[in-house]
């Protein structure tokens, strides 16, 4: 009953917190269309037949997000310290090759936003065949940590979420 | 006092916004290659919808608000299709 | 200006953090026009979209939070959004860019690091 009503109990949330958002009100009206829109909306989703996204372990989730912010602060500040022109000489940039054991359509999407959403990294090309996953990186110290970062930081994690 | 400091500090805000909408412009106008136009391009649109929000802040008005989100959605549109573009030279398969 | 009551902290706070987030939004478009190839490029105007933008939708919502008397985060809305879209661009602008050197230079800057 309840999964015929929410088959995807994430997206009716979102769904949910972004009409109210949207409308700037907590009134009745706009709560009741927010929750026609949670309702209503998800349905579709069942035409185009979506994965239902199961997390595995929602506290892996909270130290993901953490650690994911650190990052962000930490690369954003990289990238800065490189744009203000310190250390030009001896920096390098170039492609690096991640072989990738993720395999969940999911926990490789949430992989690419966070690669790309830390300044410094960008995630270009993903071979779903043989798994391996092509980078660009900003500042190219030592090819082996970042492939060890990467996968020692994120994917672990990743893996302990969605797998 | 703290008034003056806000307004002071929101002016250096959209003055840095409209640089970097400058500096971003030059890279559309130089290029040198298709992906540095549209990479340009993309820039304008996210440093135009941050200059929204800050001017949304400085009128105190919310209406801002919805001309960023809309100026974003369409920045990422024409940014893909454009990226589609230079994939395939066409937009729709 | 229409602040009406805004405490003189949250004014200050809002001030100085859109002027953070201005402020590395145009450093990533100064470094979109030092960096010399467009690979390292495309890495530069991920400083405004990531923390420069958390920054200005922070003062905003600080800022509209004490105007409105009421707690409606909306800009963070455009966080979400924003976070969501801009790898999606950048991945498929930087694939483009890639493919485009692929089959006109015949060069591929990748095969070296295999």
């Amino acid at each position: 009953m309840i999964r015929a009503l929410f088959p995807h109990p994430v997206l009716a949330l979102g769904l949910f917190a972004t009409s109210l958002l949207m409308s700037g009100s907590v009134e009745p009206p706009s709560i009741a269309l927010a929750a026609v829109l949670a309702l209503a909306t998800p349905q579709v989703m069942r035409a185009l037949d979506a994965q239902t996204i199961r997390i595995r372990s929602p506290k892996a989730v909270l130290s993901l997000a953490g650690l994911v912010l650190v990052d962000v602060l930490r690369s954003n500040w990289a990238v800065s310290a490189i744009i203000l022109g310190r250390r030009k000489q001896q920096r390098r940039s170039g492609f690096i090759h991640v072989p990738l054991d993720l395999k969940d359509r999911y926990a490789l999407a949430v992989l690419a936003v966070i690669l790309t959403a830390t300044p410094g990294t960008l995630w270009v090309e993903y071979d779903s065949a043989t798994g391996r996953l092509l980078l660009h990186v900003l500042d190219l110290i030592e090819e082996d940590e970042w492939v060890h970062l990467i996968k020692t930081r994120y994917e672990r994690r990743l893996m302990e979420i969605f797998e | 006092m703290s008034q003056a400091i806000l307004l002071w500090c929101l002016t250096g805000a959209q003055a840095l916004l409209a640089a970097a909408m400058a500096l971003a412009a030059w890279r559309v106008v130089r290029g040198p290659r298709a992906q540095d136009r549209v990479l340009g391009l993309d820039t304008v649109y996210l440093n135009g919808m941050l200059f929204l929000l800050v001017f949304g802040v400085r009128t105190g008005s919310s209406i801002y608000f919805y001309a960023a989100l809309i100026i974003g959605m369409l920045g990422f549109a024409a940014t893909v299709a454009l990226a589609k573009f230079l994939m395939r030279g066409e937009v729709i398969e | 200006m229409t602040s009406v009551d805004l405490p003189a902290w949250a004014a200050v706070a809002v001030g100085l953090l859109a002027l953070a987030g201005a402020g590395l939004s145009f450093l990533g478009a100064v470094g979109l026009c030092s960096f010399r190839t467009f690979y390292e490029r495309v890495h530069a105007p991920t400083l405004g979209a990531t923390l420069g933008m958390a920054l200005i939708v922070v003062a905003s919502v600080l800022f509209f939070t004490f105007v409105e008397g009421r707690f409606m985060p909306r800009e963070l809305l455009i966080g979400v959004f924003l976070t969501v879209t801009t790898p999606v661009t950048l991945i498929l602008l930087a694939r483009a860019a890639l493919f485009r050197d692929r089959t006109e230079r015949g060069r591929d800057e990748t095969a070296g690091d295999a």
